[in-house]
């Protein structure tokens, strides 16, 4: 069994793991090592496991950085944002550490032009060991470690983490924008170093009335076998919003286990959307609970996949309380022998009448070899509501396609100009207007085989 | 411009075409009518090159070049135009980037360079202007939320952005009012050149009387039964097939 090597990793690299962490990690380690060795790797047969063999992802032995060794690389120079109009306050973790949190803001020269933007009062975006106190009143309460794996890994494994605060009824206008940039260590330890696994952790604390964006990009800097698991928590106060893009572009050997738990309060406004551009194996794992009435959320995600690609997206949106509000859209676009999977469950509890629920997944498979699986499900224990659930898995329209020729347009390029159209339905409900722009331009490109590999941030190089 | 010989054709296993000889020299029209079923709209989707038909027997020359051995895009940029019986909606993509896709890639064909923006808008108003087309189209989806009137005045809109050599409406007449029909039809009569030719496929003489073809023929059980200058459509007008099956040998 593959966890058996982590187990080991964890009892012998204890003390190592402890001295290179901050204590509030620290304080639910051990019950997370317990979790994870009493669940073990899910099989396929775990429900909401069935698309995606954990097991075997975890089986090859990956280098883990408990050392906390820097990996040395100047992102600032690296990474230089050319999203139009689209000015952020950008961040950078490096693997799974915050990257030059020590530096105060602004004082550094900053390459480019570029410098984290000036956050208003109270805001915090850092690293967890700064802020003990906060970290420690909502640290690995929502992403409960008894109930999920990779989440008891994450928690028992990760060492750092990045902590975002937005105080009562300040609203943060512009954008931050975290790039998590992947780097081999090879550069380090002069040997190299045939895969790496790495732990991300956020913890997003909205109070209320509180408003923020969040972009996080996911991107490799090197073609070493990767493996990022990622737990997101995020607590949206009453009245306040959240909208969390995150933007997956690595590459074929990159493995991204990513596991987001919102939890929202009376009249919260949460958008989510998960874009998959280029990646090798992915598990996006949305939970998210309505626990104050008229809350609203819309998640949105668009996956296009290629060769042995994989991108499993699944979603539990439970209605705790009455006259909340749920849209999802998710659309695939399958090549070649890709894979893609969405689950989607609505819960909607005892008592929470009135709500109103839209779950949709529509899937293009351009190939007799791509396959999708698509389950969406509803679960309704109240009796006054308005849900609707549905999914397609098609090819193009053929009449669309020789109308398009008839013009003169080749069969690839009205492949594409299809594709484009059905992926842009979701592009154009996301709210950034830059960043819609910038995806437009990207999946295109995407399509047109210019993408092929992730060489740095295209979003942002 | 075109000659078909003994073209034989089928979808699925059943054969529709079955021997049509056809030949149009530059500038003329011919108009092509003929009981339903009779094959009329698998001529015009053969010669285009829709996958869904199979030839089986025959040839096609277009200008010197062998027709059937030609992709569709290709016989598009060689300059053949469909008007489709049911023009196609397609959701998400606007009206605007599908004709610059369009135009844009019969240049490449042609060796020259992309339309620039400006040029294009112009060309497209224009164009608009020979169909009466609203420019609020322009934005919208292709044929998506058109009127059947918009629909198919839309097709002529984009063979005058595409200027073929020879076009072939079918059906263009069919769900049109007298005023649409009459905007169609002028706007065919001003793209009309001595150097392009025309086929049109018609139930009704209302719409030959404004196109003038030089030539009606009529299709029947995939062969063409009988040739004739404009007065044979006024006499299927009055009278229908059953004499030309007669005529024939049929009941």
């Amino acid at each position: 069994m593959s966890e058996q090597q982590y187990i080991d990793l964890y009892q012998q690299a204890r003390e190592m793991i402890f001295s290179h962490a901050p204590e509030v990690m620290n304080a639910v380690r051990d019950e997370a090592f317990g979790d994870f060795c009493r669940q073990g790797f899910p099989s396929k047969k775990v429900e909401r496991y069935k698309y995606t063999d954990i097991q075997k992802l975890f089986a090859p032995d990956y280098g883990v950085n408990l050392n906390r060794l820097d990996i040395p690389i100047d992102p600032y120079e690296a990474f230089r944002c050319d999203v139009p109009n689209l000015s952020t306050s950008l961040y950078f973790v490096v693997n799974d550490m915050f990257y030059r949190d020590d530096e105060p803001k602004g004082q550094r020269q900053w390459v480019g032009g570029h410098r984290p933007g000036i956050l208003p009062e109270g805001v915090v975006v850092g690293s967890m060991r700064n802020h003990p106190d906060l970290v420690a009143k909502y640290y690995s309460h929502l992403a409960k470690t008894s109930d999920d794996a990779i989440t008891a890994l994450n928690t028992m494994l990760a060492q750092d983490g990045l902590l975002v605060y937005v105080p009562e009824n300040v609203k943060v206008d512009r954008a931050v924008q975290v790039i998590n940039i992947l780097k081999s260590p090879s550069s380090v330890t002069h040997h190299p170093s045939p895969s790496l696994m790495v732990n991300r952790r956020v913890l997003i604390i909205l109070e209320e009335g509180a408003e923020i964006k969040m972009l996080f990009c996911d991107h490799a800097a090197d073609d070493c076998h990767f493996l990022a698991t990622q737990v997101i928590e995020a607590y949206v106060g009453e009245n306040a919003s959240l909208d969390l893009y995150c933007l997956e572009e690595t590459h074929y050997k990159n493995v991204r286990l990513s596991n987001v738990y919102i939890d929202q309060q009376a009249n919260s406004h949460v958008n989510h959307n998960v874009i998959t551009l280029h990646n090798g194996i992915t598990r996006n794992k949305l939970d998210l609970t309505f626990s104050g009435q008229g809350a609203e959320c819309q998640c949105y995600g668009c996956v296009i996949a290629d060769k042995e690609q994989h991108v499993d997206n699944n979603t539990l949106i439970t209605h705790k309380v009455s006259h909340c509000t749920s849209n999802e859209l998710y659309k695939y676009v399958l090549d070649d022998k890709s894979i893609g999977a969405f689950a989607g469950r609505v819960l909607v509890e005892h008592g929470a009448q009135k709500t109103s629920s839209q779950m949709t997944n529509q899937n293009l498979t351009a190939t007799r070899d791509a396959r999708m699986y698509t389950q969406p499900m509803l679960e309704i224990y109240a009796d006054d509501v308005k849900c609707a659930h549905g999914s397609t898995v098609g090819q193009l329209n053929d009449a669309a396609l020789f109308y398009m020729r008839q013009r003169g347009i080749s069969l690839d390029e009205a492949r594409l100009l299809l594709q484009n159209a059905f992926i842009n339905e979701v592009i154009d409900k996301m709210q950034l207007e830059p960043l819609r722009d910038r995806l437009h331009y990207l999946v295109e490109k995407r399509f047109r085989g210019e993408l092929n590999k992730c060489t740095g941030c295209r979003l942002c190089k | 411009m075109l000659e078909v010989r003994n073209l034989h054709a089928r979808i699925g296993e059943k054969e529709i075409l079955k021997g049509i000889d056809l030949t149009i020299a530059d500038g003329e029209t011919h108009a092509i009518m003929g009981p339903n079923g009779s094959g009329k709209s698998t001529l015009s989707a053969v010669l285009v090159g829709n996958p869904l038909y199979e030839v089986t027997e025959g040839e096609a020359w277009f200008n010197g070049k062998n027709l059937l051995e030609m992709k569709p895009e290709d016989r598009a940029h060689e300059g053949l135009f469909l008007s489709f019986q049911y023009p196609v909606e397609i959701p998400g993509v606007s009206m605007t980037n599908f004709m610059k896709a369009a135009i844009n890639e019969k240049r490449k064909y042609q060796g020259l360079e992309p339309m620039n923006a400006a040029e294009f808008l112009k060309l497209q108003r224009e164009k608009r202007k020979i169909v009466e087309l609203d420019s609020k189209l322009a934005n919208r989806s292709v044929n998506e939320g058109f009127s059947g009137g918009e629909k198919k005045r839309n097709e002529i809109f984009q063979m005058a952005m595409l200027e073929p050599k020879l076009s072939i409406l079918d059906e263009t007449d069919s769900g049109l009012d007298v005023d649409a029909m009459r905007i169609v039809a002028e706007g065919v009569n001003k793209l009309q050149t001595p150097e392009t030719s025309c086929i049109v496929i018609t139930h009704y003489d209302r719409l030959l009387e404004m196109i003038k073809p030089q030539y009606v023929h009529v299709l029947y059980k995939g062969r063409i039964v009988k040739t004739g200058g404009p007065e044979l459509a006024k006499q299927i007008q009055e009278h229908g097939y059953d004499w030309i099956k007669e005529e024939i040998g049929e009941e």
